[in-house]
């Protein structure tokens, strides 16, 4: 056992941290601190994953030979932990964590060819649609129809809770090509364009108070839609609940502790704004007490991220450990937005549509709160989805009990 | 003991309840938020008509002779409802200064305009820095003359920008944060040198930050005794907190039988997701937290009019349990409705929020906690000696 980096990897590690510093710039920073969701708005995300691009940084996990940067697992982790713990934007995961390794390990070569570079770029958005009104958790459930008519799909239903949507230029679906057998048995994985006639996007705005456009979410509706299925199916007709398994390692599996640190230093600083009594609220004894008790959970998790990635390294298949980590990580997400919420006091109540206007050349610069308060109870509310999105928690643990349990 | 309502408290919740089901639908209520007044003055006035804004106020005072109970009932249907209209700044806390220590002529001038609908009062007392403290007060009231002269700035005032007048609290003695020296002013919105900034809450209410520059008030806008009325806002406060508490689990038994009924319709798996045994466990949970918080809430209204230190004990009691009870009950709500949940667009999610927010009005879960500790061991302190 051996905890430190080796000299060259704390040489990798300052030069990724010399390189956020400069390229994570101070209007990147300003926008980000006054998310409600974690992303920025559209233009904010694609500049900022088109400078990570340019440094080689946004698809740390790609091979080499798409493009990928070709970094040792432990450059992985060190880079990923690095752009956590400043609090950049996320990358969009749609399009390269998801799309595209299902595009690498099952797509055609004119699939790749046309798809993985404008992934790399950011130049082209995408969306996810697997989820339906009727079929959640239940996903192998879901019933938007593709039926082949000459050599196009024509496609019928809908597809909810797409994030993002709104900006997205291709989505990829599963969708149902027959309805024989197992329903897991007939799904198929199919990607086009969002511009096509009988596509309509409708906004689903969450309890965060999203300004227009800005929804996270959107339902997706498909009324005659006609693909053509060379370009669209990727793989084999019937196997898309294969393929979609496969992509869900990629949904799950980055390390949570990392962003957790930086959403708690944010907490400590609106603690060291707020005042109680005539001391400020980061020392106040029951809040202080509080912080650290979550700055051990984080630091649980911390260790048990790192075991597992040491396992990885090792070359050992990680299964329902990814489960532990989503539930852990995710409860304490909201776990922090929650002490968010408590430090800021009744400053919390006021609601901010746009929390972003102040930011904007020529609008009022006046708040009628701490600007550090505007997104804390948007944040808040929005941080319930962590537990429902990506294989809910109560999913994760029946999965947990079943495969680790043996239940 | 007895824990049933009169006849005239059945009559009152009958009949409130008769009018949030028949005018107050979530569509309604989600378009009336969103409008630019936040509310209806129109519901307000029918309000009045059914009494309920002089159910808590004696006959004495040209009430309908009912008390703090009233005020429950009236608030728990409130949460039912997610009501925005200001019945607590209103009626608990300006009709509640007056009712306590107003003399003849502020009750005349003020109570039954009050009572009528057509005075609506906001109490302004939180400051920017004051975290929950009624003494820790920025604002002043200088002595002068026979009058004062009130400077300050009061932050998220609900229901502020449909008021007609404010309780403000002011010091006109003693250091910040000093028991002795506070007194509170009823102060007009249209007096020269309040202005007002209005905005929306997130849970759908609106409020202000309200601003006061060298606004000139007499004697007879004094309500309390001068640098004395400390005891009062406490008092007032307590009555408000118990009446949010019953707003709180109005919405709390709401979102808890949407869940329920939602876990019955909604299948995954060929079966209604209220047939998992985990997601049971938990809609039980939040049955017991809802009752608890009930019955919590009944115990801290019927000992308003006790001893002080018996009264805050039982009203902290009240908002903390509650506090802790809202966040299981809210977040489970919406976990349980899945994605559902999320959206604006079903009412469970702002319920939710609201149940979320009561817990940062008038002291959240660690300031009741502390005060509640602070109160036993002055008990512990008195029966030492
Ligand atoms: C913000 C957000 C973004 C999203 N983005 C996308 C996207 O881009 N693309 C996409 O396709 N989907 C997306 N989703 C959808 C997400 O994957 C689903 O919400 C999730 O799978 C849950 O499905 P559901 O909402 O239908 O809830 P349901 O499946 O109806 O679940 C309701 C409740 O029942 C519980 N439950 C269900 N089954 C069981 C069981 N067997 N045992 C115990 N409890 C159970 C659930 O845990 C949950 O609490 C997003 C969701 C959110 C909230």
């Amino acid at each position: 056992m051996e905890l430190a980096f080796t000299p060259e990897e704390r040489a990798f590690q300052a030069d990724v941290r010399a390189w956020i510093d400069e390229a994570y710039t101070p209007d990147l920073r300003a926008k980000m601190a006054m998310s409600k969701t974690g992303y920025l708005d559209r233009e904010g995300q694609i500049t900022w994953q088109k400078r990570l691009h340019a440094r080689g940084f946004i698809a740390p996990n790609w091979p080499e030979k798409y493009g990928g940067p070709g970094l040792t697992p432990t450059q992985k982790y060190i880079l990923h932990m690095e752009l956590s713990a400043a609090g950049t934007p996320s990358v969009v995961p749609m399009g390269v964590s998801m799309v595209a390794p299902v595009i690498m390990a099952f797509g055609n070569e004119a699939q790749k060819a046309q798809h993985l570079p404008p992934i790399l770029s950011s130049d082209i958005w995408w969306c996810q649609g697997y989820s339906e009104p009727g079929a959640g958790s239940d996903l192998a459930s879901l019933q938007m129809s593709a039926v082949r008519d000459g050599d196009e799909y024509v496609l019928n239903g809908s597809k909810i809770w797409t994030t993002l949507a709104q900006h997205a230029d291709w989505i990829f679906c599963l969708v149902r090509t027959s309805r024989e057998g197992k329903p897991q048995e007939g799904i198929s994985f199919l990607v086009f364009p969002m511009d096509l006639p009988g596509i309509s996007v409708r906004p689903l705005p969450t309890l965060d108070g999203p300004m227009e456009g800005e929804q996270e979410i959107n339902q997706v509706f498909f009324e005659d839609v006609r693909v053509p299925i060379e370009a669209s199916l990727i793989g084999e007709e019937n196997k898309g609940w294969t393929y979609a398994k496969y992509l869900l390692q990629f949904e799950r599996g980055n390390a949570y502790a990392p962003g957790l640190r930086n959403m708690l230093s944010k907490v400590r600083k609106i603690a060291s704004r707020e005042q109680i009594g005539d001391v400020p609220l980061i020392q106040d004894a029951d809040f202080s007490r509080k912080l650290a008790e979550m700055e051990m959970r984080i630091e649980a998790l911390n260790a048990t991220e790192l075991r597992i990635f040491s396992a990885l390294s090792a070359g050992e298949a990680v299964g329902p450990e990814s489960s532990m980590v989503k539930c852990a990580g995710s409860e304490a997400q909201q776990a922090i937005t929650e002490l968010a919420l408590e430090a800021v006091g009744q400053a919390g109540h006021v609601f901010v549509r746009d929390s972003w206007a102040h930011l904007r050349e020529g609008a009022n610069a006046d708040l009628p709160m701490p600007e550090y308060a505007v997104p804390v109870a948007p944040s808040y509310f929005n941080y319930r989805k962590t537990s429902i999105y990506a294989g809910s928690n109560e999913i994760q643990r029946n999965i947990m009990a079943k495969m680790v349990l043996g239940l | 003991m007895d824990f049933n309502f009169t006849e005239e408290q059945s009559m009152i919740r009958d009949s409130l309840a008769r009018l949030i089901r028949e005018q107050y639908d979530f569509e309604t209520r989600r378009s009336v938020v969103e409008s630019d007044a936040g509310w209806r003055p129109e519901m307000w006035a029918q309000f009045a008509e059914l009494g309920l804004l002089m159910a808590p106020f004696s006959e004495e005072d040209g009430g309908l002779g009912g008390g703090a109970i009233d005020a429950m009932v009236v608030m728990e249907e409130f949460g039912k409802g997610l009501v925005v209209e200001p019945f607590v700044p209103s009626v608990v806390c300006g009709g509640g200064f007056l009712k306590h220590a107003g003399s003849v002529a502020q009750k005349e001038e003020y109570l039954a305009g009050i009572m009528s609908g057509e005075q609506i009062f906001a109490f302004a007392w939180a400051e920017p820095k004051g975290r929950y403290n009624y003494a820790d007060l920025e604002t002043t009231a200088r002595k002068d003359g026979a009058g004062f002269v009130l400077n300050g700035h009061k932050a998220v005032v609900i229901g502020a920008p449909w008021a007609s007048h404010f309780v403000v609290t002011a010091r006109t003695a003693g250091d910040r944060r000093d028991r002795a020296g506070v007194s509170a002013f009823i102060v007009a919105k249209d007096a020269a040198g309040v202005t007002t900034r209005d905005y929306p809450t997130v849970d759908g209410r609106r409020a202000s930050e309200v601003y006061f520059e060298n606004v000139a008030l007499s004697s007879e806008h004094l309500i309390g005794e001068v640098d004395g009325a400390l005891s009062l806002v406490e008092r007032v406060g307590d009555e408000a907190t118990a009446a949010l508490c019953a707003e709180a689990c109005g919405a709390m038994g709401v979102a808890h039988a949407q869940t329920v009924e939602y876990s019955r319709t909604r299948k995954q798996f060929g079966v209604p997701i209220g047939k998992f045994q985990v997601l049971q466990h938990r809609m039980v949970d939040m049955f017991m937290e809802h009752e608890q918080s009930i019955s919590m809430t009944y115990m801290a209204t019927l000992k308003l009019d006790e001893p002080e230190i018996e009264r805050k004990k039982a009203v902290s009691a009240a908002k903390v349990r509650i506090g802790q009870a809202g966040r299981l009950v809210g977040q489970q709500a919406v976990q349980i409705h899945g994605g559902m949940g999320m959206t604006e667009e079903l009412a469970v999610g702002h319920y939710f929020k609201r149940i979320t927010m009561v817990d940062s009005e008038f002291g959240n879960v660690d300031y009741h906690l502390k005060r509640y500790t602070d109160l036993c061991a002055a008990e512990m302190a008195v029966a030492a000696e």
